[in-house]
């Protein structure tokens, strides 16, 4: 059984704009049989910050193409992507990429 | 009568000087497109010549770089003998150009297909005014010269192409990407890969900036990161989302740094970093990035692609960042401009709503629009529809009960009035009562320039 757990998850580069615009969003994730990871983090999102137009965030159950997640300032390729297993104050980023000059 | 013949003369001068401008700025134009195409497809740029030490001119004016110990005069000769493309002469290629002219880098090929347009001098500090429509490589090129005449510079005024990509950046030692669309990063990711050069790319939107070095001391290239290209509608350029021009300013300083860094041998630190910068909270935050993929499509263990390809065809969408032109209404629910205009001056019953978001309303509008943003519309938000219902009802009555009300949609280029007039065709019967919504072809930005010249443009 996984304790609650806080986490700190960020928005940017303009992913924010999906979620009222708000960059920041301390979330409490409730007690649940299995351990939390970025699988289920994405699907808690979807269901519970996501506002509009879900597809310009999640595809399938993974992030679109062009959204990099970061853990704790760490490319999430170098923990483990979906399957990394979330810590108690744990900071997840979910960044666009930019592409303007 | 001496007086007015004085002064017709003097307009008429004017006219044609004015004349004379802007032919002036269209040889240019067609002089540095063949010229660039002639330098793309011809023959490689001579070397730069190895030199044993510096002048005294040289001395003097590089003297406050000079005496740090990290850079020297061994660091300073490699500046002199490094060839630095840079991909894009816009908000970012302006002061990265001026800070690597400025430090004396030997040789800068400037790209840029684009001309000066008045929207950009926030920005793109190297082009002024009097540079209205003329390219923006030739520009950055002429400012450059007057700041160090002695660094070479190569303007380029053509869009970088598989074509011509791979040829370019073999003649240059160093790759700054400043471009502006999705198209031309992978384009100058895969170039960089094939020819073994370092890139160092910046890119700004908003008030956020980002900066990596790709392909460098095992780090990863564009691909290893973004192995699949963003679906084109989630892609903000700088138009439709607006950038503070300092924030590409600092984004492109920290490129010339980097570069320096790379050219002189010090060597950057972002080899397998991702440097991001929030404007607002003025915050930096390194990122510790991925190595190199093996399983890379380019750069990988076992590539697939060895050659340049079709970036617009993999990307969905074209390589500028010019705003994208949807077509989602047939064309009878669309009327243009000269249309709309006609139906005001016949005094036709019928609401305008503006759909665009406040912060551009605040800009511009025509007085008698209603105002309601695209976000609220679909989103259904309540209070929107039934002031948009009463507006409706209101009118209606005017018009002695006519069946389907007529609703004209507009936003600023055609595309959210689009989306805008789907929302209000379900909505109609049911919220709004019975309602003919159609958009306006081109928004107000054709309302400006084909209907009323004093409206803003933006
Ligand atoms: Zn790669």
């Amino acid at each position: 059984m996984a304790a609650p757990m806080s986490l700190l998850v960020e928005f940017g580069g303009g992913a924010e704009l999906l979620f009222d615009g708000v960059k920041k969003h301390q979330v409490t994730l409730p007690c649940q049989p299995e351990p939390w990871d970025i699988r289920n983090l994405l699907k808690w999102i979807k269901q519970n910050l996501l506002k509009e137009r879900p597809e310009l965030f999640i595809q399938g159950d993974t992030v679109r193409p062009g959204i990099l997640v970061l853990i704790n300032d760490a490319d999430w390729e170098l923990m483990g992507e979906l399957d990394y297993k979330l810590q108690d104050q744990d900071n997840v980023v979910f960044i666009s990429t930019l592409h303007g000059g | 009568m001496a007086l007015s013949e004085a002064a017709r003369l003097r307009a008429e001068i004017g006219r044609r000087e004015q004349e004379l401008g802007a032919l002036q700025g269209q040889l240019a134009a067609v002089l540095a497109r063949e010229a660039a195409e002639e330098l793309a497809a011809g023959p490689a740029l001579p070397p730069l010549e190895a030199r044993a030490s510096l002048s005294p001119a040289e001395i003097l004016r590089y003297s406050r770089q000079l005496v740090l110990p990290e850079l020297g005069v061994r660091g300073q000769l490699r500046l002199s003998r490094c060839a630095v493309l840079v991909v894009g002469c816009g908000g970012l290629g302006c002061p990265l150009a001026q800070y690597l002219a400025a430090a004396g880098i030997g040789r800068l090929g400037l790209v840029d297909h684009d001309v000066v347009e008045m929207s950009n001098l926030h920005r793109q500090v190297l082009h002024g005014e009097a540079r209205e429509g003329l390219p923006k490589a030739l520009s950055a090129a002429a400012t450059l010269r007057q700041l160090n005449s002695r660094v070479q510079y190569v303007p380029y005024h053509l869009a970088l192409s598989p074509g011509t990509a791979l040829e370019l950046v073999r003649q240059y030692d160093v790759v700054a990407d400043c471009s502006d669309n999705v198209p031309t990063r992978y384009l100058v990711s895969d170039a960089c890969v094939l020819a073994g050069k370092p890139l160092v790319s910046a890119s700004a939107l908003r008030l956020e900036g980002q900066l990596v070095v790709y392909n460098y001391r095992g780090g990863p290239c564009y691909r290893c990161l973004f192995p699949k290209p963003p679906l084109p509608e989630t892609v903000t350029n700088c138009a439709d989302g607006g950038v503070l021009g300092v924030v590409p300013g600092i984004m492109g300083c920290i490129q010339a740094l980097e570069v320096l860094k790379i050219a002189s041998g010090i060597g950057s630190a972002f080899n397998q970093f991702m440097l991001m910068f929030d404007a607002l909270e003025g915050r930096f935050r390194n990122i510790r990035l991925r190595p190199k993929k093996p399983d890379c499509a380019i750069c990988g263990d076992k590539p697939t692609l060895t050659s340049l390809q079709d970036y617009e065809a993999f990307c969905g969408s074209s390589a500028t960042d010019k705003c994208r032109t949807l077509c989602l209404l047939p064309s009878e629910q669309r009327i243009s401009v000269e249309e709309y205009k006609k139906l005001l001056d016949e005094q036709v019953p019928h609401i305008l709503v503006d759909v665009r978001p406040q912060v551009e309303v605040d800009i511009c509008y025509l007085v008698h629009s209603v105002h309601i943003p695209l976000s609220k519309l679909e989103g259904k938000n309540e209070e929107c529809l039934k002031f948009l219902e009463k507006r409706i009802c209101e009118e209606k009555q005017r018009t002695n009960g006519k069946m389907t009300f007529p609703v004209y949609v507009i936003c600023k280029l055609g595309n959210d009035s689009q989306k805008a007039v789907r929302v209000l065709q379900e909505l109609s019967d049911k919220e709004l009562g019975l309602i003919l919504a159609k958009d306006i072809r081109g928004g107000l930005m054709a309302w400006a320039s084909k209907i009323d010249p004093s409206f803003p443009q933006y």
